[in-house]
């Protein structure tokens, strides 16, 4: 959970530094805000990056190794002397005949797009009343919703397995459950972060639309809802890789229908044989997920809100 | 149209020790403009809000007309309300910024049109109706936040402060404008603002008010000619009014040597110690042997058909700055001393301690 918290955080950040760098003209030499470019700054960020993307790449370098080479030598090895590493497609061609990654990428779709939408559409009503609306018990409300961010995965599971499962409603095993569940796990940060975004909008513009004679309903749907797609893309992205990449929840719960993950997992055999597989299904996976990034990517611009006050 | 009634409207925030606005009783009529204005913290954007149904009233009435508006939603009141921050609807066009109430109140699509068109005409916005805010001058968008208002023809407009973000010449111009555009389209508007010079050039009345409670309610030119209290008188008016501290002795007013000719009232009611208030224009310029009140100029200020003239006497009581405004130009210099006295009909006299009126 505190990993999604961190990474939400570097989204926010990372879009409002964008929105003010387009408000600025470019000069060459200057940095988008006038101030000098700082040589230190670009090293240091280039260093990091390499560091952040070295696994991903050995992992990528690995995935066209055969198994013999990857426990003989390093992945680096490969890189260093590229003409005598022995490249393979082997891996690939293995992982596509091996197992039912085709039926798990339908699987996953069919989990993670519902997974996204309904949580983030909950949350938003939620945000919505938390930021806008006066009721008793608000603030503690919101306080205990924020409380169970620190409620792990884990420690949920056997209950809610005997709630779900055939002892209780029945639904273990469905698509439905896997969808409740993320939900539910979704649901906190995505109502503090939604929250949070909601109450830098201006209170005015709410307060214009109160006397225009907007209902909520009308003013979430056509106001908030819009001026919130920042936030609502940003969190969209990140419950989308969550649920993508998610092996507890659905190997659990959905045991009829494996997902990529799930099936990428039973490549790996109990003494690790198959594991050079694991590392090319890993890339196929993860096709999917970067595509969905890369669309998405650009809402994380927050300049929609520019001009509904002054300056 | 209507008529604007608060009767004893009180708000009072929740947890607060003491309420935003104690109890406001006034009247407002039809058609008028009506300028609140005050320091900051004053209660005049809360009471507009009472108004506009933004802001609970805890106890007390509202009426628009004849209608109890006291508990109306903020859409039944037939009101429209301009903010100081213009309150647009970013991801909207102009034109449908200025149709949304309209769409709201479910009028058909040809009419809305009509009317946004009419209203863009008159605020000259018709080339900018598909534009987003962002792409508007902060000008345009505050005549979009006016558009928004017209388009409705409500019964009363609420402004809080629409000329605040604009800058000082765009501030004038508009000013103008909004006042015509009142005038022309005769609907009661209430006008709230801390800048004492919209006040006075825009109100039909001008509502002036402290603390919460209203200190007068009266036309500019009367507010500045008879200020009830040391509050008002040193509100309004820029400069501002001269207050001297004065003892009053048998019907006499006495700053040091200096003898301040005051009128029959205020020589009959004023007693122990006492406010004179002069306005810098109020003052002339004497001979020494006259006797007036000393001044050693410190500053002069040059505006070319007039002069304000900085100083101070050194008399006990007296501020630092002493203002009077000199016509013509090049008479007064920095380091001279003048000699200045009034008339009895230019000075206001309040009592120190209470801040009432005192003179006729």
């Amino acid at each position: 959970m505190s990993d999604r918290m961190d990474a939400v955080m570097v989204a926010e950040g990372a879009h409002s530094e964008k929105a003010q760098r387009r408000q600025y003209k470019r000069t060459p030499g200057l940095m988008a805000d006038g101030r000098r470019r700082s040589w230190t700054a670009i090293v240091t960020m280039v260093l990091l990056s390499v560091l952040w993307t070295v696994p991903t790449v050995g992992l990528l370098v690995a995935s066209f190794r055969t198994r013999d080479d990857t426990v003989a030598s390093g992945w680096w090895t490969a890189v260093f002397n590229p003409f005598e590493a022995g490249w393979t497609l082997d891996n690939y061609e293995r992982v596509f005949q091996g197992s039912d990654l085709g039926e798990g990428f339908v699987n996953s779709v069919v989990v993670a797009i519902p997974a996204t939408v309904i949580p983030i559409l909950f949350a938003a009503f939620a945000a919505y009343a938390f930021t806008f609306m006066n009721f008793r018990g608000k603030d503690v409300l919101f306080i205990l919703i924020v409380a169970l961010l620190v409620v792990p995965i884990q420690v949920a599971f056997q209950p809610l397995l005997n709630l779900l499962g055939p002892r209780g409603v029945g639904i273990s095993g469905d698509y439905l459950a896997v969808w409740l569940l993320h939900t539910g796990f979704g649901m906190p940060l995505a109502i503090y972060t939604i929250r949070n975004y909601m109450t830098t909008l201006p209170r005015t513009v709410i307060e214009s639309a109160k006397i225009d004679g907007a209902s909520h309903f009308q003013t979430f749907w056509r106001l908030i809802l819009p001026m919130s797609v920042p936030v609502l893309a940003a969190f969209a992205i990140l419950q989308f890789l969550w649920v993508w990449n998610d092996l507890l929840i659905a190997k659990l719960f959905l045991s009829k229908n494996p997902t990529v993950i799930v099936e990428l997992q039973g490549l790996l055999g109990a003494q690790g044989q198959g594991k050079e597989l694991l590392t090319a299904g890993a890339f196929v996976s993860m096709v999917l997920p970067m595509l969905v990034f890369f669309t998405l990517q650009r809402y994380f611009v927050r300049g929609l809100t520019a001009g509904a006050v002054k300056g | 149209m209507a008529t604007i009634t608060f009767e004893k409207a009180q708000r009072w925030y929740p947890g607060a020790d003491v309420p935003a606005v104690p109890g406001i009783d006034l009247e407002i009529r039809d058609g008028e403009f009506m300028v609140l204005v005050g320091p900051s913290g004053c209660g005049k954007s809360t009471t507009l809000r009472m108004l506009a149904g933004l802001e609970e009233v805890n106890s007390g009435k509202i009426f628009i007309g004849d209608r109890d508006i006291t508990n109306l939603p903020p859409k039944d009141r037939d009101i429209a309300m301009v903010f100081q921050n213009y309150a647009l609807y970013p991801h909207m066009t102009v034109a449908e910024n200025m149709g949304f109430a309209l769409k709201m109140a479910k009028i058909p699509a040809a009419e809305r049109e009509k009317r946004v068109q009419e209203a863009a005409e008159i605020l000259g916005l018709v080339e900018f109706l598909d534009r987003k805010p962002k792409a508007l001058s902060g000008g345009q968008r505050q005549r979009v936040a006016m558009g928004r208002a017209i388009v409705r023809s409500p019964q009363v407009f609420c402004m809080d402060e629409p000329l605040s973000n604009l800058d000082a010449k765009m501030r004038v111009q508009t000013r103008t404008d909004i006042a015509k555009l009142q005038a022309d389209l005769g609907v009661t508007t209430v006008y709230v603002t801390h800048d004492q010079v919209e006040a006075m050039t825009m109100g039909d009345r001008v509502a002036v008010m402290k603390l919460g409670e209203l200190q007068q309610v009266d036309t500019p030119l009367g507010l500045y000619d008879r200020p009830v209290n040391l509050f008002v008188a040193g509100f309004i008016g820029s400069p501002q009014m001269n207050l001297l501290e004065a003892t009053a002795q048998e019907g006499q007013a006495k700053i040091g040597d200096y003898l301040v000719p005051v009128d029959e009232t205020a020589a009959k009611k004023m007693k122990g110690n006492i406010t004179v208030g002069v306005r810098p224009e109020a003052w002339r310029i004497v001979s020494e042997n006259e006797g007036g009140l000393p001044v050693r100029v410190t500053v002069v200020e040059e505006l070319g058909a007039d002069a304000f003239v900085y100083g101070s006497s050194g008399v006990a009581g007296t501020p630092n700055n002493i203002i009077v405004r000199v016509t013509g130009r090049d008479k007064v210099h920095k380091g001279e001393t003048i000699h200045v006295t009034t008339d009895p009909h230019h000075v206001h006299v309040f009592d120190t301690a209470t801040g009432e009126r005192l003179s006729d």
